[in-house]
């Protein structure tokens, strides 16, 4: 009775209860049917539960994802543990362990994958430390109204390719690039400054600076979301603007400063563009070595030994960090 | 109501030391005059009250006291001292917050603990002061506990405990007791008092809650557009308010007009709308009536029905019941009398065999001169 009452109330564009459907069925099919209908039951109710609308509804997204993401991982994967061919043959498929031997023994590979570990992590503390007093200020000292007018400011730059920036800074840095032409018309330099150019600082500068945003914009939010009034508690229980900052704000803002960290840390080891522009091809970071492996001296399973290497490392730091740093992600739940 | 017992005060308000002094304090945002030449003392151990509706200026008058607002002009004083450029982490007065400011990245005892960090003493015995500061608001055992996990009656007490254990002169309550619901609220009142009574620090309270002033109170500014309207004791202020908007804002008031006939020896003749020729006191008319046009404005309570039978030794008046409204323990009837253009509120208590009465029914209403207040 009960049932039947709720199935009138879903409407005639509901499918009926199939428990409701089940002694119809019986007597009409007989007992043998009873499994495959019971199976067919268990789909209709999968068809209306709320998981397989979230799976139709993220199927296009899932599709595009495991075709353009996982299948080339596995690729990568798969042929890692591959021999190099000849020009010819190309690849053979014979199942080796000398890639990774190479990968992780050979002092080249170890001093480049140390040098895009330690560039990026340069870069992430710079992006970082100066991310901050911009966020701090738009959070703390523009006006309300106008934070947003801020924000899309200081998106300005994405608005032109990351390609034609990294160009830019190589026009501003270079030999007859601003810098030195307008130091040197100026009267203070005679030689052009070489510091600038060609090598890890310049990266930096030049990764620092694409990367600005992506730091800005989640401590922005870490920072919006604090009270106001915990800053004031701060003050009022004796601490000085400083030490309430200290104490309140910036454990406050940790959660926001980890997403800073990891959103600039990750891509920035996997850079190509700059080192190859910026750093005028002198200093590769592992993105070159793995392209230089892949096209130029044309060794596969190398140059996917060394993309799975840098993946497995960049993991380990990334989890290394946010473990770390637990303790400030559970604060705002 | 609590029935909260008044405090057994130590000594008469008028006679303790001066705790906190408003000079002709103006505030402005902008063009917004927020505090309007505020003038007041608040003596040592006070349990003082800002009451006013919201955006009245109370909030920023106890924050100019923390020191988290600068004043246009004037001069505020704790404890004789100025307090220009007297920034908010040296001032004598800690604050519970209307939102409670819990520290939500720490735990209780540290959110407890957090001003004891430039205070003096071993780590041992920061750890018991915080223990001891817990057990007086009842929060024993809880220090461990993240501060995100506790309600809001708990958030409350750590703010108070938070405060309490720097022992300020002053303790400064942003409408402290707002987001509790009412049960919570009155629990809260209580304790609040006894709290005061035990560590006798200045307690301010600001509140937009008349029955929460009321309560817990030894005085009262009440605060309308930047300006207080009237500052005294609880009874005072219920019982003789100086203004019909005091009188509207605390309690319900019923207002009839009235003329003066004549003032003379203390005494005010006056002529009430349905009441008749009457003679009061002039400590009845506070805010200084000059005679002519004037309302005479008297508690619901202050009345009594007649029922069938009863007499009276005070004045009556008759009239008809036009709306009952039953509470349980109060009645309150909405009756107009005889002559008069609105009805007037009168409540009754439902003693034991006290009938309640219709709408519609004729009755007599029983009144004093000595409860009458006069209103320019």
């Amino acid at each position: 009775m009960r049932r039947e009452a709720k199935s009138r109330r879903l409407g005639p564009f509901h499918a009926p209860d199939p428990v409701q459907t089940e002694p119809d069925t019986a007597r009409q099919a007989g007992a043998g049917d009873r499994g495959g209908m019971e199976e067919k039951s268990r789909w209709h109710r999968f068809r209306r539960s709320e998981a397989f609308a979230g799976l139709t509804l993220i199927s296009p997204t899932a599709l595009y994802a495991l075709l353009l993401l996982v299948a080339p991982l596995a690729t990568i994967l798969v042929y890692s543990f591959l021999t190099d061919g000849d020009t010819v043959t190309r690849i053979v498929w014979e199942f080796t362990f000398e890639n990774y031997i190479t990968t992780w023994t050979q002092p080249i590979y170890r001093a480049v994958m140390m040098r895009s570990l330690s560039v990026s992590m340069m870069v992430t503390a710079v992006t970082v430390i100066l991310a901050f007093p911009v966020a701090y200020y738009v959070s703390f000292h523009v006006a309300p109204g106008r934070k947003a007018l801020w924000l899309f400011l200081i998106t300005i730059p994405f608005w032109t390719s990351y390609l034609i920036r990294v160009f830019l800074w190589k026009v501003i840095l270079g030999y007859n690039g601003v810098i030195n032409s307008g130091l040197t018309s100026l009267g203070l330099i005679d030689e052009p400054l070489t510091f600038i150019l060609y090598n890890v600082n310049s990266i930096v500068l030049t990764l620092a600076h694409a990367y600005a945003p992506f730091a800005i914009l989640p401590i922005f939010v870490a920072l919006e979301k604090i009270d106001r009034s915990l800053l004031e508690a701060g003050q009022d229980l004796g601490e000085s603007r400083l030490m309430t900052f200290w104490r309140v704000t910036l454990p406050l803002a940790m959660p926001g400063v980890v997403a800073a960290v990891l959103i600039v840390l990750i891509p920035t080891i996997g850079d190509y563009v700059t080192p190859q522009l910026i750093g005028g091809g002198k200093i590769p970071m592992i993105a070159n070595l793995i392209q230089s492996q892949m096209l130029d001296q044309d060794n596969r399973p190398l140059g996917s030994a060394l993309a799975v290497s840098a993946m497995l490392i960049v993991t380990v730091v990334a989890l290394a960090f946010v473990l770390l740093n637990a303790r400030f992600l559970r604060v705002k739940k | 109501m609590n029935n909260v017992p008044q405090a057994a005060a130590p000594a008469p308000i008028a006679s303790r030391p001066t705790m906190i002094e408003f000079r002709d304090v103006h505030k402005y945002y902008g063009d917004y005059h927020a505090l309007r030449g505020i003038n007041a003392t608040i003596k040592a151990g006070e349990f003082f009250s800002l009451l006013g509706p919201s955006g009245c200026g109370k909030t920023t008058l106890l924050r100019t006291i923390a020191g988290f607002e600068d004043i246009s002009s004037g001069a505020v004083l704790i404890d004789g001292k100025h307090m220009v450029d007297v920034p908010a982490n040296v001032r004598p007065t800690n604050m519970v917050f209307q939102s409670y400011a819990i520290f939500p990245h720490l735990t209780v005892e540290q959110n407890v603990g957090f001003g004891l960090r430039r205070e003096g003493g071993t780590p041992a015995e920061k750890a018991r002061r915080v223990e001891e500061a817990l057990e007086m608001v009842g929060l024993k055992g809880f220090g461990k506990r993240a501060a995100h996990a506790l309600s809001g009656g708990q958030r409350q007490r750590v703010a108070l405990a938070r405060a309490l254990i720097l022992k300020p002169k002053v303790l400064l309550l942003d409408e402290p007791l707002s987001a509790l619901d009412k049960k919570m609220r009155e629990q809260m009142q209580v304790e609040l008092i006894r709290l005061q009574r035990q560590v006798g620090i200045t307690f301010i309270l600001v509140t937009h809650d008349q029955e929460e002033a009321l309560v817990m109170s030894d005085r009262i500014a009440v605060m309308f557009e930047g300006q207080i309207a009237q500052l005294a004791d609880p009874e005072t202020l219920y019982r003789r308010p100086n203004s019909r908007q005091v009188a509207n804002f605390i309690g319900v008031m019923n207002f009839l007009p009235a003329k003066v006939l004549t003032e003379a020896a203390g005494r005010i003749a006056i002529d009430v709308q349905g009441l008749g020729q009457t003679e009061i006191d002039a400590t009845q008319a506070p805010g200084a009536v000059t005679g002519g046009e004037i309302s005479v404005g008297f508690r619901p309570e202050t009345l009594t029905m007649l029922y069938e039978g009863q007499t009276t030794t005070e004045r009556e008046t008759p009239g008809t019941i036009e709306e009952v409204v039953y509470y349980g323990d109060m009645t309150y009837y909405d009756v107009r009398l005889d002559g008069v253009d609105s009805p007037v509120r009168i409540s009754m208590r439902n003693v034991f065999g006290r009938p309640v009465l219709d709408i519609g029914t004729r009755t007599r209403v029983a009144w004093s001169a000595g409860a009458l207040v006069l209103f320019r």
